[in-house]
């Protein structure tokens, strides 16, 4: 049997503080598959996000991606194979230009010389962002440096591709032409977001995580016309939105 | 929209001067200045041949003079405390339009002024022809530890993304009937600033997860940039040399 994308068993984490985060969540994401994870503002999303590439240490629990446990010695694969675009592109494209950012993650793969030029050629490439190798990223436009970020993720070939809320703050074509570029992209997708049209457009599937816990996953076009199962978990279609008519 | 299109000193061009490599035109500059310093300060003639190395760079580099007169008002605050020598200087004293002035401060402030004005213009030539990027890049190159031009770079990256949310913090406080005008109303600053601080600190948390999440292990790739060959180097060495010789002349005492 081929090994699940990404398998998360069991997995409890509390924060410095006390504070509970996830209580006990179980997942399994096969290769390939889009996967939008819904719920509302704390209830676990990020923190959830930050164990899949090892940020953050479980307190219980264990999770594996392609089969390799989430452990210290195989911190720099997990990341390979993992790669998390952040809300906030700022706090991603830290480097003097496009170009340094998108080969700041192959080269601490070890790549160098022209398959490093190669890496960062291919990943802006599959952005449409190829002309903007040379600028400073604080000279770029909101939606360009989201689609910066999302290069510089690519260019370390991940299996899985994880995006925190990636539609946030971007006006509606910008959001369309970052639609455009993640169906195209060949990879396991994990999409948290609020914008549950964009859920369902990008992902058959969705989970709703609330209070650390798992509480629905199912076809997303299912899950969303469940109203009350989406009220009790504080989400809500835009007005005259129907999941079963699109 | 956040982020300001602001290229700083920089002004984009196609030339010789341009094209060099940042390496090269650090340290040429570098050697420029320091074989000024080293001129002695009544060798005149020594401080015009500089003045014309500059010039001429400024000309083959496609930048304006205007421009590069306007860009020494950095000066201004070196130059005021030069102009208050002559004043508190020891004796001898001579009279200059009825004001006793000291002679060793008269010596002092035309040494501050004309090496100051040299070394400006000489480092501002060098801003203006070169990016931020491709400095920090030269500097790598010339193997200044990666930690400063790390810090340099995100120091750069980041000037702007805070100044927009000090911007963005002022208007809000604005917005909020706010004005400003009284020593009391200072305390609304004191708190944004405050504000800022813990969210900047709290950014550059996130930064390093996200470079972490990127495989980040506590050391930076190796600088990017390429061996800029025998010839920039000559090329870019010939204003220093010039600058070097009439120093070497001035101090061996020809034409004095």
């Amino acid at each position: 049997m081929r090994d699940a994308a990404v398998e998360v068993r069991g997995l409890a984490y509390s924060y410095p503080d006390g504070s509970l985060a996830l209580r006990r969540v179980d997942l399994a994401i096969e290769p390939g598959e889009r996967v939008a994870l819904l719920g509302p503002n704390g209830a676990g999303k990020t923190t959830l996000v930050l164990h899949l590439n090892g940020i953050l240490v479980p307190g219980a629990g264990e999770i594996r991606i392609g089969g390799m446990p989430v452990t210290k010695e195989n911190l720099k694969e997990i990341r390979r194979r993992v790669g998390v675009v952040f809300q906030d592109p700022d706090d991603q494209l830290f480097m003097p230009t496009v170009r340094d950012d998108v080969a700041f993650g192959p080269a601490n793969l070890g790549l160098r010389g022209d398959d490093l030029d190669e890496a960062v050629r291919t990943a802006l490439g599959a952005v449409g962002m190829s002309g903007a190798a040379g600028r400073p990223p604080h000279h770029l436009s909101f939606g360009q440096r989201r689609r910066v970020a999302l290069a510089t993720v690519l260019a370390m070939d991940p299996q899985i591709l994880v995006l925190d809320e990636p539609t946030s703050n971007l006006d509606p074509a910008a959001r369309r032409d970052l639609a455009d570029i993640l169906v195209t992209l060949p990879v396991t997708a994990i999409v948290v977001t609020h914008d549950l049209p964009y859920a369902l457009e990008l992902c058959p599937r969705s989970v709703i995580l609330n209070d650390g816990v798992v509480v629905a996953d199912g076809p997303t076009r299912d899950v969303l016309a469940d109203t009350d199962l989406l009220a009790a978990n504080r989400l809500e279609l835009p007005f005259g939105f129907d999941p079963t008519r699109v | 929209m956040s982020g300001g299109h602001a290229h700083g000193l920089y002004r984009p061009g196609h030339s010789a001067v341009h094209r060099l490599a940042p390496q090269v035109k650090v340290a040429a500059t570098l050697a420029f200045v320091v074989a000024v310093v080293a001129t002695p300060r009544t060798a005149f003639w020594a401080f015009g041949v500089d003045a014309a190395v500059v010039v001429a760079v400024a000309v083959a580099a496609g930048v304006p003079l205007g421009l590069l007169a306007r860009r020494l008002v950095v000066e201004v605050p070196f130059v005021a405390f030069a102009l208050f020598l002559p004043l508190v200087g020891q004796a001898p004293h001579t009279d200059v339009l009825g004001l006793s002035l000291s002679v060793p401060g008269l010596w002092g402030a035309w040494n501050i002024l004309v090496k100051g004005t040299l070394g400006v213009a000489a480092t501002t030539l060098l801003a203006t022809t070169t990016s931020v990027s491709e400095l920090l890049c030269g500097l790598d190159r010339l193997r200044v530890p990666r930690a400063f031009t790390a810090i340099a770079g995100f120091m750069v990256r980041y000037a702007e993304v805070i100044t927009g949310e000090l911007r963005r913090m002022r208007i809000a406080r604005l917005s909020r009937g706010y004005d400003g005008r009284w020593l009391w109303q200072g305390r609304a600053v004191a708190a944004s600033a405050g504000t800022l601080f813990i969210r900047s600190f709290e950014r550059g948390e996130r930064i390093h997860v996200a470079m972490l999440s990127r495989g980040f292990s506590g050391e930076l790739p190796p600088a990017a940039g390429e061996r800029a060959g025998r010839r920039p180097w000559l090329v870019a060495a010939v204003p220093a040399v010039v600058a070097a010789l009439a120093a070497a002349a001035a101090i061996a005492g020809v034409g004095s």
